[in-house]
């Protein structure tokens, strides 16, 4: 029979509020980017109210963590607990780009559409499926998987790259548009940390099943066998 | 409140860092080398085809259920064994080269460098400078006023001269239980050995004699190599800087303690320090 | 568990009763305080009868004096030869059993491997020696010590007619005495040895102690009391015999206190047989014997006292350490 079971069962609801969180996340950024695209002014009010529910669950999990880590795990179970903090911490952040989002969605739907919205939504659901298959990763105990996803953040910041050389020629050319621009810049910023996010979440997600920190180490793209 | 005051600054930098203290202590020599090490109570094996070494000026830590061998391998290294009826040892054991098991080993020469301090502390119903001054004795140490010396300094050493230096000729039965503990400390230190066995030392003490111990511990690596027996995983991580885990008899994993309580090796480790076993 | 539980006792189904009276408990109690105050009431008897019987004739004379005149007349006869012979017997042989028997309880519990042929057929030797009876005892030193030591070395190196050690003498007598009490020697001291607790031997023995060292330096100073009780206990039981000493040195009559090991001497437990059973006219001897009885029982008794006063100041000693 298994000696922690108590133990285990709260450290099951520690995933699985990590999960809810992640979803929470996830469907924010959907609306912040739909309400941008549809120029609906009300989806872009609800985000507010997930991002409030996500702090909330930040705040449940670190004291379920620190609860945990008084219990003084160690090994599997330490490794979990100190990176659900970690992924609780940049699913906050999530949450918090959304709203970012949002609000600027607002101010933009106050102007005429600049341009059609198609590198945006295409870095929004770039950065997405970043975010899901790390939590793939993370639900099926799958490092490989973690490893693949980290190099696409790249990709991610080249576009962002691109969307504000765009943006600024825009502006040189005709100075009426800075305000709508600028709301887009920062738009485009915000996508380009959430795939920032879905990246550290690979590898806490690589450092929770290898108990190897890639972190910084440009070793992202190259698994080592155990 | 005050026992995490006095246990928090333990976590020393080095040990939250992954391979930090495997690089620090790669250059120290190794001290004690076992190979393919076996040993019989009779006819059952308690120990099978043990070999690794442990490095000098350095915390080892022994972990594994109860029955796993850890302490029977404690005992070999200073032949407590031998007083067992019926023991039988296989394969080699060196301590700077020499095989201590060999028949012209001096078996009492070897336990005056290699202390051993007991799970039930065992102060002699004597005076507490007589504790001290019947080992020096054994040494063949006379001289009333080195004796004296030596006691001060090994009580100074085990950090219980302040709280006994008034009364070091009542009996050491008056000692609390932690006291006694650092007393026997003090007994093995005052021979100089070069290495000091501890077998689960503090198992019998509240947290806070616990702590006094571990502290003491860790200030006695910078002079001694230790190695100790414990069952209190967060002590092995406390204070050790390496950790082997043995299993039914077998060496399973041994690593920097840092690695084998976050991210050991073998599933059989894993089990045992996050609690998961059978 | 334990199934063959006595009814009246533990009646099955009924072990507690929660309205107070439990009549087995009560039962019980009753029956072991009735065997304690019988125990008390058969000694408070003897001794009762020995002081009343014997009050009248125990005087400082009769402690003091000697049988030269009549040993039989109440007026005249002391008991004071007999005191010194039966002291004398018992401390040569406490200095003879002692240390046997402590080194034997040493060799059996330090040194033997526990559980050997060797040392099961000891200690089997040991427990049948317990067993044997006192007058046995009496005919081995008469045989052992008086013929086969004593007359070898008569002829070793006392060449003379009269045999000089080839005879009852109280240097027998206290080693008969000695075989007698050495199994309770040796089990006291064993299990004074088997009580400390083998973390001081480790201790001692892991800071370079060879086990010589640690035997005389940790473990017999600490085995001293139980050892003092090994001696009390035989003590006790040689004080009072007489069977051992009746052909090995105890004398009917002598006119002197003996002057050497080789001379007999004469005994209180022996005088008191020989008052009882040699009188020419018991009836008026009673007063004599019951008052030596008495001297007797005063002897064991001072000789205790002095040995458990001794091991008392040396547990004190020993609790306040050094």
């Amino acid at each position: 029979m298994n000696m922690h079971r108590h133990f285990e069962t709260e450290l099951d609801s520690l995933k699985e509020k990590l999960l809810t969180m992640a979803s929470l996340a996830e469907a924010a950024v959907n609306r912040s980017i739909r309400a941008l695209v549809e120029r609906n002014d009300e989806l872009a009010r609800t985000v507010k109210a997930d991002d409030s529910q996500l702090d909330t669950l930040e705040m449940e999990i670190d004291e379920l963590a620190i609860s945990l880590l008084s219990k003084a795990p160690l090994a599997i179970d330490l490794r979990l607990i100190t990176v659900a903090m970690k992924i609780s911490h940049d699913l906050e952040r999530v949450g918090d780009e959304a709203t970012t989002i949002s609000r600027r969605a607002l101010e933009l739907g106050q102007e005429p559409q600049l341009k059609p919205y198609v590198d945006i939504p295409r870095m929004a659901s770039m950065g997405l499926d970043m975010f899901k298959e790390a939590l793939d990763a993370f639900v099926n105990r799958d490092p490989a998987k973690a490893r693949a996803i980290i190099p696409r953040d790249k990709e991610v910041d080249a576009l962002n790259k691109q969307l504000h050389r765009e943006l600024a020629s825009y502006m040189i050319e005709r100075p009426t548009t800075i305000t709508r621009c600028l709301n887009l810049m920062v738009i485009s910023k915000s996508l380009e940390r959430i795939a920032d996010h879905a990246t550290n979440v690979a590898e806490e997600v690589v450092y929770l099943y290898e108990g190897r920190d890639i972190r910084h180490s440009g070793k992202a793209a190259a698994p080592v066998t155990v | 409140m005050t026992v995490s005051e006095i246990t928090l600054p333990k976590f020393k930098v080095d040990s939250a860092r992954p391979g930090a203290s495997a690089e620090e202590h790669s250059s120290r020599a190794p001290l004690i080398d076992l190979k393919n090490l076996s040993f019989y109570y009779g006819r059952s094996q308690a120990l099978k085809d043990i070999s690794f070494f442990i490095r000098e000026k350095v915390v080892t830590a022994f972990i594994g259920p109860s029955g796993c061998g850890k302490s029977t391998l404690l005992r070999c290294l200073n032949r407590m064994n031998d007083l067992i009826d019926g023991v039988r040892v296989e394969g080699e054991m060196r301590i700077h080269g020499h095989d201590i098991n060999s028949p012209e080993v001096d078996v009492i020469e070897l336990r005056k460098r290699v202390g051993m301090v007991f799970q039930r502390s065992n102060p002699f119903p004597k005076s507490i400078h007589e504790n001290i001054a019947y080992a020096l004795r054994l040494q063949g140490v006379k001289d009333r006023s080195e004796i004296d010396g030596i006691v001060e300094n090994s009580l100074r050493g085990a950090a219980l001269w302040d709280e006994v230096k008034d009364r070091l000729h009542t009996s050491a039965l008056g000692l609390s239980g932690g006291q006694q503990q650092r007393l026997c400390i003090a007994r093995a230190i005052a021979i100089k050995p070069e290495i000091i066995l501890m077998d689960e030392p503090a198992s019998a003490l509240d947290p806070l004699a616990t702590a006094k111990i571990e502290e003491l511990v860790l200030d006695l690596k910078r002079d001694y190599t230790i190695v100790i027996v414990t069952h209190n995983m967060q002590q092995a991580a406390r204070i050790s800087d390496y950790t082997a885990f043995f299993y039914l008899g077998e060496l399973i994993e041994y690593d920097t303690t840092t690695k084998i309580f976050t991210n050991p090796a073998k599933k059989q480790t894993e089990d045992y320090v996050t609690g998961r076993f059978g | 568990m334990n199934t063959a539980q006595p009814p009246a006792i533990h009646p099955p189904g009924r072990h507690f009763r929660t309205d107070g009276f439990y009549a087995g408990s009560f039962f019980f109690t009753g029956l072991t305080g009735l065997a304690t105050f019988l125990i008390l009431a058969i000694l408070a008897i003897i001794l009762g009868n020995v002081v009343w019987e014997g009050w009248g004739s125990f005087s400082w004379r009769f402690l003091t004096g000697g049988t030269e005149r009549d040993m039989f007349s109440v007026e005249n006869a002391g008991v004071l030869p007999m005191i010194l012979g039966t002291a004398a017997r018992v401390i040569l042989m406490t200095i003879f059993v002692i240390p046997i028997g402590v080194i034997t309880a040493i060799y059996l519990t330090e040194y033997a491997r526990s559980g050997s042929l060797w040392t099961r057929f000891i200690r089997g030797a040991v427990n049948n020696l317990a067993g044997v009876p006192s007058i046995v005892f009496g005919l081995f030193g008469l045989g052992f010590f008086i013929a086969f030591a004593g007359q070898n070395l008569d002829r070793m190196f006392h060449a003379g007619a009269e045999p000089h050690w080839g005879k009852p003498a109280i240097l027998w007598a206290s080693l008969t005495l000695a075989v007698m009490t050495l199994p309770v020697v040796i089990v006291a001291t064993e299990e004074s040895l088997k009580a400390i607790p083998s973390g001081l031997r480790e201790a001692s023995l892991a800071l370079g102690a060879t086990k010589l060292e640690t035997i005389f330096k940790i473990v017999l100073p600490q085995a001293l009391p139980g050892i003092m009780t090994g001696g009390i206990l035989a003590v006790s039981r040689a004080a009072g015999e007489v069977a051992p000493i009746l052909f090995t040195g105890a004398a009917y009559y002598m006119a002197s206190l003996p002057k050497s090991f080789t001379d007999q001497f004469m005994d209180l437990g022996y005088h008191v047989f020989i008052l009882s059973t040699q009188s020419p006219d018991i009836e008026r001897t009673r007063p004599l014997l019951y008052a030596t009885v008495l001297a007797l029982l005063l002897l064991t008794f001072t000789l205790n006292i002095v040995a458990i006063f001794v091991r008392a100041r040396m547990r004190r000693k020993m609790r306040a350490a050094h």
